[in-house]
């Protein structure tokens, strides 16, 4: 029996360490390959360079146009999803009784689980040429249609997440504040929305993650042009999709491969940062 | 005595249960009344009725509760100022993740008639009010979470006398607090009735004859005996009142 114990231990902690170990070798690899790039090229000119022409001769490196097409497709889909996404987390845990609860969440969840192909092809399909005839511009694969391809795809995110932290505020809180004159909207939004705020705003931030770090729904749909958007109709190319389209072309170990990994290390860090913040958000409920 | 409070013929339903049955009694101006009664009883229920809370469970509610010379159960009554002037304690300590003044300030702000400066004074008055002033004077804007479980209880009753309200319904005010704290809440109750009239629920049977002026018995939804409490603790008139004060059963 000890034996089996011991073994099963270790075979476990071997599984939960493997992660680890991914995660290292994730970024020694982006690291590795990316790093010697900055031998050549100095940092801040490849953040802030305005031009991506990385096939001249000699090549532009600067991706500063793919950084802020994958900031405003970010911050486009935020403005879409969050809403949305906190919209219905509030109707869901305040406002709908439990059989229109029970019936509704499903819906979300297998929003959820679309593959993310899926999303661009509807993007491309329905999506893009409805955009083109209404605001009669170029191209409908653009800046606007990746940001509410995009929004959609995160509400299930903020909206699941949203609602359990709604639903975790106590029914006390909720009762003192009736019982101080409020109506079941102040009390919305004066006692339960702040009280879950932690919640609510990890919530965002991992929507935030995902869109910025989703490749398919760009590459399809955002039009891929490596320029800094003139309006929310220009089309861009924010870095997940240059990856993804360039690395085919790219030579081993070329300055363009190497490029492509700095913009990796990028998007890395960037994620990096916003699991940070959202588990330092999580963790704030806890400590208050 | 003036009556403040005027209960006439009131029942209560949850669904087929009828939880309350046919209660009539008057609820008199600056006194502390309390409400005592084993475990469901309907005492909680009962003490929900004035100021509306049962209204949120679907409760089924026939009578009338006459405050200033209106029907609160009325169509014309309006809940919020209802509840603005009949505020409410509640068993566990309940404030707001939000600072102290904050707390405080709460129903003011949703009343949204008093300027800053007049709600800064209004808050001022209630903390002091419940003897809670010097102590967190210093430090209004910290999280009302800091304070102990006593202080957490006693700036809820500060919270809700800052609408200056006829009324204050405790539901079971100490029953999560410590003996030390639940003196100080008792001896505060004796102390704020001069302001507000008091009516409490507890199933600590002293706490009721310590600082209650009137006392209803409620058995099963039937309100047993009401009457001044120094009688009703000496000569109950009624066997099943004996019983219960005397704890052979609750």
């Amino acid at each position: 029996m000890k034996t089996k114990e011991f073994l099963f231990k270790y075979i476990t902690l071997a599984a939960a360490s493997l992660s680890i170990l991914f995660l290292m070798g994730i970024i020694l690899s982006i690291f590795k390959e990316g790093l010697p790039l900055f031998n050549d090229i100095n940092f801040s000119d490849f953040i802030f360079g305005r031009k991506w022409h990385p096939t001249d001769e000699p090549a532009d490196l600067g991706i500063f146009p793919l950084i802020s097409g994958s900031i405003f497709v970010t911050l486009g889909a935020l403005l879409v999803g969050v809403p949305l996404g906190v919209g219905s987390a509030i109707y869901l845990s305040e406002i709908a009784s439990t059989n229109v609860r029970e019936a509704l969440k499903p819906f979300i969840e297998i929003l959820a689980g679309i593959p993310s192909v899926i999303y661009g092809l509807f993007g491309m399909a329905v999506l893009a040429p409805l955009v083109r005839k209404l605001f009669n511009v170029p191209t409908g694969l653009n800046l606007f249609s990746a940001s509410i391809i995009l929004g959609i795809m995160i509400i299930p995110i903020i909206s699941s997440l949203s609602e359990d932290a709604l639903s975790a505020v106590s029914k006390e809180l909720r009762e003192a504040s009736l019982a101080l004159g409020a109506n079941r909207i102040e009390t919305i939004f004066k006692v339960v929305l702040p009280a879950a705020s932690s919640g609510v705003i990890s919530s965002i931030i991992l929507g935030f993650g995902r869109a910025i770090g989703e490749t398919m729904v760009v590459l399809m749909v955002s039009g891929g042009a490596a320029m800094l958007p003139k309006s929310i109709f220009s089309p861009v190319r924010p870095m997940t999709s240059a990856i993804a389209s360039e690395m085919g072309e790219a030579v081993n170990g070329s300055q363009h491969f190497q490029a492509l990994y700095g913009i990796a290390i990028v998007l890395f860090l960037i994620t990096f940062l916003s699991s940070l913040l959202m588990q330092w958000f999580a963790g704030r409920e806890n400590r208050e | 005595m003036k009556e403040l409070i005027k209960v006439r013929d009131l029942n209560l339903h949850f669904k087929e249960l009828h939880v309350l049955k046919s209660i009539n009694m008057e609820i008199y101006d600056k006194t502390v009344t309390s409400v005592i009664g084993p475990s469901g009883c309907g005492k909680s229920t009962y003490l929900r009725c004035f100021n509306r809370m049962n209204d949120l469970k679907d409760a089924a509610i026939d009578g009338e509760i006459i405050l200033d010379e209106e029907n609160i159960y009325s169509r014309a009554t309006d809940v919020t100022s209802l509840r603005m002037k009949v505020g409410m304690v509640f068993q566990k300590p309940n404030p707001f993740p939000k600072s102290i003044f904050e707390n405080t300030a709460f129903g003011l702000k949703i009343q949204g008639k008093m300027k800053g400066s007049e709600i800064e004074g209004r808050v001022e008055q209630s903390l002091r009010d419940v003897w809670l002033w010097d102590e967190v004077k210093d430090r209004l804007k910290d999280s009302a979470m800091s304070l102990s479980g006593g202080q957490q209880q006693r700036l809820c009753m500060a919270r809700a006398l800052a609408t200056n309200p006829e009324i204050i319904l405790l539901d079971e005010p100490t029953s999560a607090l410590d003996p030390r704290s639940t003196n100080k809440i008792e001896e505060l109750c004796v102390e704020l009735k001069k302001e507000v009239t008091i009516l409490i629920v507890t199933h600590n049977i002293a706490q009721a004859a310590r600082i209650s002026d009137y006392t209803a018995f409620l058995y099963l939804g039937e309100l047993v005996e009401y009457g001044e409490t120094k009688l009703m603790f000496t000569v109950p008139k009624d066997k099943k009142t004996e019983e219960y004060i005397s704890g052979k059963f609750g």
